[in-house]
């Protein structure tokens, strides 16, 4: 984000926020107790993160 | 890859083509070449003495006396330290046992044949609740129970079930999963249709009216009669489905108290262990985690066809009693497994998932890549030989095991 995005991103803030938290829960309660609404998406990387079991998976077809 | 699209599609066709019927109860020496004097048959993966858990020895030291191979339970155990007995897998001989899965020569065993393949699969008589053999129980009650079973039940059971012409087991476990069973933790419908469907052949077969009586009630009593049966199914249904080469599908898993294990469908006859882990849940008055044994058995073999845990939304019950949260949360569990299976069984359908059929076919790919890991609804046993169960619970599959056959997969393909 820069200086010039300023206002935009003020304008987005200024309506009601609606959030998409991908990955990591522990973001999800710190919103909700704002009082924000969210959506939590379960997501892992690949393997837990393991780049040569991810790189295996991949050329064994996942 | 296509190799292994088509090796699994393969092995899910195999697994879901599957026509299991019960058709009899042998004694194990009639039914299992090899099987001899002074040799058992234990649950899970392959397990020397000295690294058995308490429970397991304590249902060796109680086989070796049932069998009559030693006079008490000391010199028994003597005798299995001092390396006088053989141990194997169930699996290695067509056979899978819960907990301890204590299968000697003289016990009888279920025999589910695979009409659609031709293979057959056993398993020994659920001895009921209380102290058992299964869970390491090896005082004269259990082995008079036991004995019992070898000598009347099961001869008078077997007897029906060939009268019937054998018993069709896909229909009652269709039927069992509407009625709130899982068929792991709960077998309280299925045992109640199986007992509907063989006394009428019990009646018509039986000669004396009080071990008729008596045969009857030990079935009525026990809910989770149908659980050995279900067991004897499952191995029944997943052997066809092994050995094809590049499938990723797992064929059996099981645990022998120490060591978790499982067999994948393109490794054949190879077994990936791991520790096995502790059992989480709730315990019967008394008992606490601190006398709990790391989970054993080879009932996960349910598990491995897509029930038991798998199929906990069709049982919210099981969810409450095993410890796993609110009877409205159990559809997280079936749906939780459908992110690292293959296919749903449409042949058995859970009602509360809209009918959607069990999560059937467990990848190892989707498991390795989610992190999600097959969770297993298992009794817990105490860690002491001789006690029994304490409680019941969850466990989960060590993601270790599906990690190593991926790496061997992945070799035997030339992939790197």
């Amino acid at each position: 984000m820069t200086d010039q995005d300023g206002p935009q991103y003020q304008q987005l803030l200024a309506r009601k926020v609606e959030v998409v938290n991908v990955g990591l829960e522990g973001f999800v309660k710190d919103l909700r107790d704002c009082g924000i609404d969210v959506v939590h998406v379960d997501w892992k990387p690949s393997a837990g993160g393991d780049p040569q079991m991810a790189a295996l998976l991949a050329k064994l077809g996942v | 890859m296509k190799l292994i699209e088509d090796a699994n599609q393969q092995a899910l066709e195999r697994i879901l083509e599957g026509e299991p019927r019960l058709i009899d109860i042998v004694p194990a020496r009639e039914l299992i070449p090899g099987l001899r004097e002074r040799m058992i048959l234990h649950a899970g993966p392959p397990i020397s003495w000295n690294r058995m858990c308490g429970p397991m020895r304590g249902a060796v030291a109680g086989a070796i006396v049932f069998e009559g191979w030693a006079q008490d339970l000391p010199t028994a155990t003597k005798l299995a330290a001092g390396g006088e007995i053989e141990f194997h897998p169930n699996h290695h001989f067509g056979a899978v046992g819960p907990m301890t899965g204590m299968t000697t020569m003289s016990m009888p065993l279920f025999v589910v044949e695979n009409a659609r393949f031709g293979n057959r699969a056993y398993c020994a008589i659920n001895e009921g609740l209380g102290k058992v053999m299964r869970f390491g129980g090896n005082d004269a009650s259990v082995l008079k129970r036991l004995a019992w079973l070898r000598d009347v039940f099961g001869p008078t059971l077997g007897k029906a079930i060939r009268a019937a012409g054998g018993i069709d087991l896909k229909s009652i476990v269709a039927r069992g999963l509407s009625m709130g069973d899982e068929l792991h933790q709960r077998n309280l419908a299925c045992s109640s249709v199986f007992l509907r469907e063989i006394a009428p052949w019990m009646a018509r077969t039986s000669t004396d009216n009080a071990v008729l009586a008596e045969c009857l009630a030990f079935i009525g009593q026990n809910d989770q009669f149908f659980l050995n049966i279900a067991m004897a199914m499952g191995k029944a249904i997943t052997d066809p489905a092994n050995g094809i080469r590049g499938s990723t599908i797992v064929t059996a898993m099981c645990r022998n108290g120490t060591d978790f294990g499982i067999r994948v469908s393109g490794l054949g006859e190879q077994w990936f262990t791991a520790p096995v882990e502790m059992p989480e849940g709730l315990y019967f008055a008394g008992y606490s985690e601190k006398d709990a044994n790391p989970d054993m058995g080879d009932s996960a073999i349910v598990e491995t066809i897509g029930l038991g845990g798998f199929a906990m939304a069709a049982a919210p019950a099981v969810a409450g009693f095993v410890g796993a949260g609110a009877p409205s949360e159990a559809g997280n569990f079936t749906r939780s497994m459908g992110e690292i299976t293959a296919a749903q069984n449409p042949e058995w359908t859970i009602a509360a998932m809209d009918f959607a059929g069990v999560p059937t076919g467990i990848d190892i790919r989707l498991v390795v890549d989610s992190g999600v890991v097959p969770v297993i609804n298992t009794g817990i046993a105490h860690r002491e030989p001789g006690i029994g169960q304490v409680g019941a619970g969850v466990v989960k599959a060590p993601l270790a095991c599906f990690q190593q056959a991926i790496v061997a997969i992945a070799k035997d393909l030339g992939v790197s």
